[in-house]
């Protein structure tokens, strides 16, 4: 129980530090709304709160430090300034980093944490941090902290006759507590008895319905401490003429009191007069059994009234909560939408199962049925869409890491950029979002620690000695579009052409054109330990970033201006489930290529195929050749058939390579619904993932870049076109 | 009949926290996000008790007392306030505004079945 | 039936009977434990996994997912076989994730005494070594007890 509470604790924190870092952008942006400041001190207040429930001291200590921070902010009387914004950012990261931790277990930087805090602890004045936090303090001295093992008490409970005096005042009343919950509280503990004692009601004429006048008489034989059967009273200390006194402890009486009073330092809302210290038992007053005092004095609505008169304000004031506050939402276990995903992945496959089984049916108007598995597919499409709706979220908190990522990064090179974002309501689909998490990542730390200059050689730049990285989110036709722009240098082209060619990646006398010189970035290979700092380099290069992407589906570009900066462009599918593919044969074998690679199609005739050494071939099309790739023979498989591939599929890589795909025939062109073969084969070559056909059978989908990659004459023809560009 | 608590959290975890306690020792538990909702919530759920946080957005903890005490029908209800603070000047400010007794967090389950026993009764 | 007939004539030693499905393989009998066997389906083509070793068949679609098949006999050193409407695929659970096993024949479900099962004699060949986790003679023929997990590793090292 108390470990899904805490998983929740922990993503809310997620929720609440990204509200943190929402609002200290917007105040590093010049946003100083007391609501925005409000908003970050109940956040962090929140973390405070849930970690203290879960005992996370570290965290609760340093929550309460920001806070208190915070507060002074909120107040007026701390002025946010450069250096506190700054403070309050790394606090914030800080923050995020407790809570990892304490999520994840591993270390805190003890150094930084300490020197964090100091730095927070200078803002907050004298006073405050005498009142420093105790983490655990369970209301501080209250004894309510005993009672969960007061059955196991370490001393043996010696019965004791408690006499209590409880008069309440009239503000008592006010305040919702009744004097019978606390008799019967008290009457939970031993052997009780009430005495009401009436004497100072007045006449009936004098009577003021709003004062008190009743007082009672209560005995008590409990075993439970003194400690205990005061707390039942402290709601109600300074609302009433209150004595306690034990038949064992009248020496003991004048402490005890002293101790009330540090308890309930609270003073009374009008001053109402100390617990009297002398016992006013009157022992002549019959001791009545236990009986529920009269009625309070205040008559009471009946409850039908009661809700109607409510509900009246109640409706009004939800309508308004619809227009301006935010729209309700529903928490749904996501595995609950993968399993709705599937299904409908399974009905779109079933319709075209069924539309097959009905074309083959042979019969001669089928008109109305195919009407009707129309109106079936686009109820399915309609589902479809909108489940993937529910998967869909907005890339903002995605975007609001990066920032913290972008200012450790000029931290550790000593540069200053500010991370601007953009479009951070664009939804894309969960996975997308967590899979972009590393690239993005990286691209960032590239971008400071290769694209941005250091301040002064902007300076000496003519441009402003801080960088600015723009990340930004758009939906364009279908895809997302993801776009990281620094205005740093941008890619130094000579420099990179240099380390392809002693890399070997590139002949030496290679003529590349602007744009391939920028794409050797995304190379295998192409990042060398000596041009990895400690920074972004990591050991990885922008091969693996282009691998993260391109296993999402999608595509990033590189387009850079000397002195001007960098853009990074990342197209990618809206949704990971389905896409539009061309069904094809291949070898007896059907197969799937998506869409969005191939240009055309066409059906090839043998005075197109021209002969290029041995067994290369090249396909001319208008005037172009375009080598040809045997998609059999690059998957390894051979025909039994006499069928000859005989139709193009013309496709091209993200690097303007252009190859004709040879297949044996092309079909149609379908949705289809991606079924990924991890776990079930290891990465096949050429292979993306499967698919289900409408006959139930499985597809392979292609990757067209892989059997390009993989094809010796495409290999062979883009050097070949490489060199011929050179001379 | 179960005693009907009103939670008034903007913490998830502190509103599942409560609802595990409450639940398991026999409350019937009904919890509002922020101050606004839970005095909307209020006629229709006719809580026992009503325990607020104080710091929450759109209407603070004083807020929702002094709205359920303004009106006459409400004036009654029990509303414990959950504060992180020991600090006495915050008791005193909700109990100035009409609160009828405070839990501090983080609470154990004994303290806040105790709190709720000596404002509503409960034996829960 | 008769091995439990025995086991009440005899006292009862050890744990209880355990039911084990055999068929056969390549002409040999062999058997898997009934706990370990999600259902079986008779044979329909598969789709075949470009690049795959020899076995390795394809994959097929059961309810929606798409599992991998293996091909026992060229698994266990054995001929290839040519599969036919015939065969069997035994669909089993490995490491989670349902994987489909062809097999010429099922044969009947026995039942086995855990006392009953010898160790595999030392032969000349790793293969059956690794794969068989012990035999047990049933109605006079030795059926091979499959060791599932050495014969199916994890799903990523299938492919090469």
């Amino acid at each position: 129980m108390s470990g899904s509470i805490q998983d929740t604790f922990f993503e809310e924190c997620e929720e609440l530090l990204e509200a943190t870092d929402e609002g200290l952008t917007a105040i590093e942006g010049g946003d100083h709304n007391p609501e925005v400041v409000n908003a970050i001190f109940r956040a962090v207040h929140s973390i405070k709160g849930g970690a203290g429930a879960f005992g996370l001291d570290d965290l609760v200590a340093f929550a309460h430090r920001f806070e208190t921070v915070f507060d002074e902010v909120r107040s007026n009387r701390l002025d946010l300034d450069e250096k506190l914004i700054q403070l309050l950012l790394r606090s914030s990261d800080h923050l995020s980093a407790l809570v990892e931790v304490a999520r994840d277990g591993g270390q805190v930087d003890e150094a930084h944490h300490d020197t964090l805090l100091a730095a927070l602890d200078e803002y907050i004045p004298e006073e405050e941090e005498d009142l420093s936090f105790e983490p655990m303090g369970l209301g501080g001295p209250t004894p309510v902290g005993d009672l969960g093992g007061f059955a196991a008490a370490p001393v043996v409970p010696q019965e004791e006759t408690y006499r209590i005096r409880f008069h309440p005042l009239k503000e008592m009343y006010g305040t919702g507590n009744e004097p019978f919950f606390l008799f019967q509280a008290l009457r939970d503990m031993g052997e009780l008895t009430v005495t009401l004692d009436e004497n100072e009601l007045p006449g009936f004429d004098a009577m003021d319905v709003n004062d008190s006048y009743l007082a009672w008489d209560l005995v008590l034989v409990t075993k439970e401490p003194r400690s205990v059967v005061e707390a039942v009273f402290e709601f109600v200390e300074g609302l009433c003429e209150l004595s306690i006194v034990g038949d064992h402890d009248a020496e003991a009486e004048a402490n005890a009191l002293a101790a009330l009073d540090a308890m309930f330092s609270a003073p009374p809302a009008d001053g109402a007069a100390l617990p009297d210290p002398s016992p006013e038992v009157d022992s002549g007053t019959a001791a009545a059994p236990f009986e529920p005092p009269v009625p309070a004095p205040e008559p009471e609505a009946t409850p039908a009234s009661a809700v109607e008169k409510a509900s009246a304000p109640k409706a009004e004031s939800g309508k308004q909560e619809q227009r301006g506050g935010p729209k309700p939402t529903l928490r749904v276990e996501l595995e609950r939408v993968d399993r709705l995903i599937n299904a409908v992945g399974e009905l779109i496959i079933n319709h075209s199962m069924l539309a097959q089984q009905i074309a083959n049916l042979n019969v001669a108007d089928l008109r109305d049925v195919e009407t009707e598995l129309e109106g079936f597919k686009n109820l399915a499409r309609d589902i479809q869409e909108g489940v993937m709706a529910i998967r869909a979220q907005p890339v903002k908190p995605l975007f609001q890491r990066m920032a913290r990522i972008v200012r450790e990064a000029s931290a550790a090179t000593g540069k200053t950029c500010k991370l601007v974002n953009e479009g951070e309501n664009t939804e894309v689909d969960k996975t997308v979002i967590e899979r972009l998490s590393d690239p993005l990542t990286h691209i960032l730390r590239n971008a400071v620690d290769h694209g941005i200059e250091k301040p002064e050689d902007r300076e000496a730049a003519g441009k402003p000695a801080t960088g600015e990285i723009r990340l930004s989110a758009s939906h364009r036709s279908g895809s997302v579009c993801i776009e990281i722009k620094d205005d740093g240098a941008g890619v130094n082209r000579p420099r990179v052409k240099q380390i392809a060619i002693e890399k070997g990646l590139i002949p030496e006398n290679a003529e590349l054109t602007d744009s391939e010189i920028d794409n050797l970035l995304f190379m295998p290979g192409f990042s060398t330990a000596k041009e990895i700092s400690n920074l972004s380099g990591r050991g990885v290069g922008m091969d693996v970033v282009k691998n993260a992407v391109t296993g999402l589906g999608g595509r990033i570009n590189i387009s850079s201006a000397p002195g001007k900066g960098s853009t990074f462009t990342i197209i990618l599918p809206l949704t990971l489930a389905v896409m539009d593919g061309m069904v094809v044969s291949v070898a007896d074998q059907t197969m799937v290529v998506p869409i969005t690679s191939i240009v055309e199609t066409m059906r090839g005739s043998d005075d197109m195929i021209n002969n290029l050494g041995a067994d290369g071939t090249l396909l001319s099309i208008r005037g172009n050749f375009v080598p040809i790739c045997d998609v059999a023979g690059a998957l390894g498989l051979y025909r039994e058939s006499e069928q000859q591939a005989g139709v193009y599929l013309l496709v091209e890589t993200e690097t303007g390579q252009r190859c004709a795909l040879a297949v044996d025939d092309i079909h149609d062109q379908r949705q289809v619904v991606i079924k990924s073969l991890d776990g079930v084969c290891g990465e096949i070559p050429g292979v993306a993932a499967a698919t289900i056909l409408g006959d139930g059978k499985i597809a392979m989908i292609l990757d067209p870049e892989s059997i390009i990659a993989a094809s010796p004459t495409a290999a062979a023809f883009d050097t070949e076109r490489r060199l011929s560009n050179a001379s | 009949m179960k005693t009907k608590v009103l939670a008034i959290d903007d913490s998830r975890t502190i509103r599942n926290l409560l609802a595990a306690t409450l639940e398991e020792a026999g409350f019937e538990y009904h919890c509002a996000v922020d101050g606004r909702e839970g005095v909307d919530m209020y006629s229709d759920v006719d809580p026992d008790v009503v325990i607020t946080d104080i710091n929450m957005p759109n209407l603070d903890g004083f807020g929702v007392i002094e709205e359920l005490r303004g009106t006459e029908i409400n004036s009654k209800v029990p509303i414990l306030v959950l504060t992180t603070e020991s600090a006495p000047e915050l008791k005193a400010r909700a109990r100035g505004a009409g609160a009828t007794g405070w839990i501090t967090k983080p609470f154990d389950d004994a303290s806040l079945i105790f709190a709720l026993k000596r404002v509503t009764g409960a034996a829960a | 039936m008769q091995a439990e007939v025995k086991q009440t004539d005899q006292e009862v030693k050890h744990a209880e009977h355990s039911e084990f499905v055999s068929f056969t393989v390549a002409g040999q009998a062999f058997c898997l434990k009934i706990t370990q066997i999600r259902e079986i389906r008779r044979w329909s083509p598969v789709t075949i996994l470009p690049h795959a070793p020899a076995d390795v068949l394809g994959v097929m679609n059961l309810r929606g997912a798409v599992i991998p098949i293996y091909d026992l006999s060229a698994r266990f050193g054995l001929q290839q076989t040519e599969a036919s409407e015939r065969n069997v695929v035994i669909v089993v659970s490995v490491h989670g994730k349902p994987v489909g096993l062809l097999a010429e024949s099922v044969s009947e479900i026995i039942s086995i005494n855990p006392d009953d099962i010898q160790d595999t004699p030392p032969v000349d060949s790793r293969n059956t070594m690794e794969y068989i986790q012990g035999i047990i003679s049933h109605d006079d023929t030795m059926v091979r007890i499959i060791n599932l997990d050495a014969v199916i590793s994890a799903p990523e090292q299938v492919l090469p």
